[in-house]
């Protein structure tokens, strides 16, 4: 270890990201959609952390504000200890090779009419001034490096398959050499012989090259494997954030419970055996949230309090926060759990 | 699932061929499989294997051209389907034959209320009345556990979330006494808790109506819990089929037991490095002549590319296309 191995890259603190309902007959606005509503934490250097959840829980929202995709309705992001929030255009300019995005359909995020090598070289022409030979260089190079054949520059994306796209999309997001990559849904448009292929590079380039990554994923299996800690989004905010053994052997929260109960199993003698926690009803809508907790309209263990307050994202065990008023009382747990231990 | 019981649906030797610009497309090679009553087949296998494309051309559901079902018996209810007049067909879809497909917003019809897209197979298939078609629609969505359902019967596809709308389809497919239900990645759309939603369901409505299923996946883990018995598909062809806890117990193609271990799980240990298939799935182009897996197959030899394999038994109930011999039974 250099320097102290637990330095964040990416600081959140209290993101919200509400976007505007405009309607009636003079399109005044008549709400909001609070699609992250106060979420704080913070990605290691050369961690990835899983953000999982449901469809319209924010988590790709949070992946977009994060890199300032949209201005944030309120709160800070600080990656590498500068502020991207409130950056100048020109400074955010600066910023933008340190930080990437990978993109769930590498069919819609590659521009049908530019070739390959035009494709990965442009992050490079827009950034860096390198001749045109450098240039060719550094696209073989990033070809090699995703494990395509570097004579492929010249053609166009629509000849590639799915999973060859989205290796075309990761060396476009690696060109600039970042240190911070979004990863959204990278494997979601992928069969799932391929996804593991994809998996599989994506942690390969962490290990060379120290990439830091945010991976958003609805699927539960492949964060598990991926991530080193796990997020999980609910309705607009993290409900459990934990180290991912921790989590996916002794998930705290009533959601994450149920979410991990819910995912099906590839072994029938398993399978016939895990107690599942189902969940009635739906997501309710992020423009009009329950009072108090927001599970409280689906949770099974629901209390009284919980209808009438919102509870706070807390540590409730070392590296351990979840947000949830059964877990009010800290030390109680904490003895629970040693007690639990011995 | 009753032992030695005639099946419902019995599927023989299918070829279903797309004419291109760029050629022939072999999309489905020599499919056959049956199901008995009552029993749930789960029909797994990547994008362009073959799995919808086989459901489609058995009850006439493949625009032609470009489509041409070339050969095949697809028997039901003592009939071959590829060869009744279009009309009878109709009446057997939808009526005797029920569908689900993957996407409920695109297979619903946005500018009519539900309640008359569940009326609509009952007045057509069974010949009922308004009156009676709308008490039995209501009872459909009270079947597929939908609250207050005469009200909900006035409502559209839009007013419905997408857990929901899957439940509309249901009821519209079970609507004339299916004897087969066949759903096409029904959960595919939906997220896991409401997946888990739906599962429940359909095993719920497999015991009270005891209609045969044939469920198409990708995903092994929803197959491994629902299925009785399983048919794996690859380049257009079954390429092994057996009892669900003997195909994840004992899997004998290449392909299978590959597949069963690039999928990590939730449960279990965690393995340090994910397993791949190298390689892409085959382009269908040209009559096969070979063995479709053989070149990301890690026991590839002369014969696979020679022949292709055809499928033959290598335990109780269950059977292989492979070359090679495994001895696993």
């Amino acid at each position: 270890m250099l320097d102290d191995p637990l330095k964040p890259l990416v600081q959140v603190d209290n993101l919200k990201m509400h976007f505007p309902i405009y309607g009636g007959l003079l399109r005044r606005r008549v709400g909001e959609v609070k699609a992250v509503d106060g979420i704080s934490f913070e990605i290691k250097e050369g961690e990835t952390l899983g953000l999982v959840g449901e469809s319209g829980c924010g988590k790709s929202t949070v992946g977009r504000a994060l890199l300032r995709l949209y201005e944030l309705t309120d709160g800070t992001v600080k990656i590498d200890d500068y502020d991207i929030a409130h950056a100048s255009p020109e400074k955010l300019r600066k910023m933008r090779p340190t930080m990437q995005m990978i993109f769930q359909d590498p069919q819609a995020s590659l521009n049908p009419r530019m070739t390959v090598g035009e494709i990965i070289a442009e992050p490079l022409r827009e950034h860096l001034k390198m001749t045109k030979l450098e240039r060719e260089d550094r696209v073989g190079d990033l070809m090699d490096q995703v494990g395509l054949n570097r004579d492929f520059a010249k053609r166009y994306s629509h000849e590639f398959s799915g999973g060859q796209r989205q290796r075309i999309g990761i060396a476009r997001a690696l060109a600039l050499s970042p240190k911070f990559i979004v990863c959204d849904e990278p494997i979601a448009a992928l069969d799932v012989s391929i996804q593991a292929q994809v998996v599989n590079l994506l942690e390969e380039l962490q290990e060379t090259m120290g990439l830091t990554y945010l991976f958003i994923s609805h699927d539960l299996s492949m964060v598990r494997h991926i991530a080193d800690r796990v997020a999980v989004m609910y309705l607009g905010r993290i409900v459990e954030l934990a180290p991912r053994d921790d989590i996916y052997s002794e998930p705290l929260h009533p959601y994450t419970k149920a979410l991990l109960s819910a995912v099906p199993e590839p072994d029938p003698s398993i399978e016939s055996k895990v107690e599942r926690v189902i969940l009635t009803g739906d997501v309710p809508s992020p423009s009009n949230p329950p009072r108090g907790c927001n599970f409280c309209t689906r949770c099974p263990a629901v209390m009284d309090i919980c209808k009438r307050e919102e509870p706070t994202f807390r540590e409730v065990l070392p590296g351990r926060f979840v947000s949830c008023h059964h877990y009010n009382d800290v030390d109680e747990i904490a003895v629970k759990a040693t007690a639990e231990d011995l | 699932m009753p032992d030695g019981a005639l099946p419902v649906l019995d599927v023989k030797d299918l070829k279903t061929v797309f004419k291109t610009r760029g050629g022939e497309v072999h999309a489905v090679n020599s499919v056959s499989f049956d199901v008995k009553p009552g029993e749930l087949l789960g029909v797994v296998g990547e994008s362009g294997s073959g799995k919808s494309v086989t459901m489609m051309s058995l009850i006439g559901l493949l625009p032609s051209p470009p489509a041409d079902v070339r050969h095949g018996e697809v028997l039901f209810d003592g009939q071959d389907l590829l060869k009744i007049p279009y009309n009878d067909l109709r009446h057997v879809r939808g009526g005797k034959i029920g569908f689900v497909f993957q996407d409920p917003m695109t297979s619903l019809n946005p500018v009519f209320n539900v309640g008359s897209q569940i009326m609509e197979p009952l007045r057509i298939h069974m010949g009922m009345k308004k009156t009676a078609a709308r008490a039995r629609a209501v009872e459909l969505l009270e079947l597929v556990g939908i609250p207050d359902a005469a009200r909900r019967l006035k409502d559209f596809p839009h007013q419905f979330s997408g857990g929901m709308r899957q439940r509309v389809m249901i009821a519209i497919a079970l609507a004339c006494d299916p004897k087969v239900l066949i759903a096409d990645e029904p959960t595919t759309a939906l997220d896991v808790t409401i997946q888990a939603q739906i599962i429940e369901l359909v095993k719920d409505l497999r015991e009270k109506l005891g209609m045969a299923i044939i469920w198409i996946t990708h995903d092994l883990g929803v197959i491994a819990g629902i299925a009785d018995r399983v048919m794996v598909m690859y380049g257009g062809q079954v390429v092994e089929q057996a009892p669900v806890r003997e195909l994840f117990g004992n899997p004998q193609h290449p392909y299978t037991r590959a597949l069963l271990e690039t999928i990590p799980s939730v449960r279990g240990t965690r393995a340090e490095k994910l397993n791949v298939i190298e390689g892409q799935p085959p382009i269908l182009a040209g009559a096969p002549a070979a063995c479709p897996f053989r070149d990301r197959c890690p026991h590839r030899f002369e014969r696979c590319d020679v022949e292709n394999p055809l499928r033959r038994p290598v335990g109780p109930s269950h059977d292989a296309a492979c070359h090679h011999d495994f001895g696993g039974a």
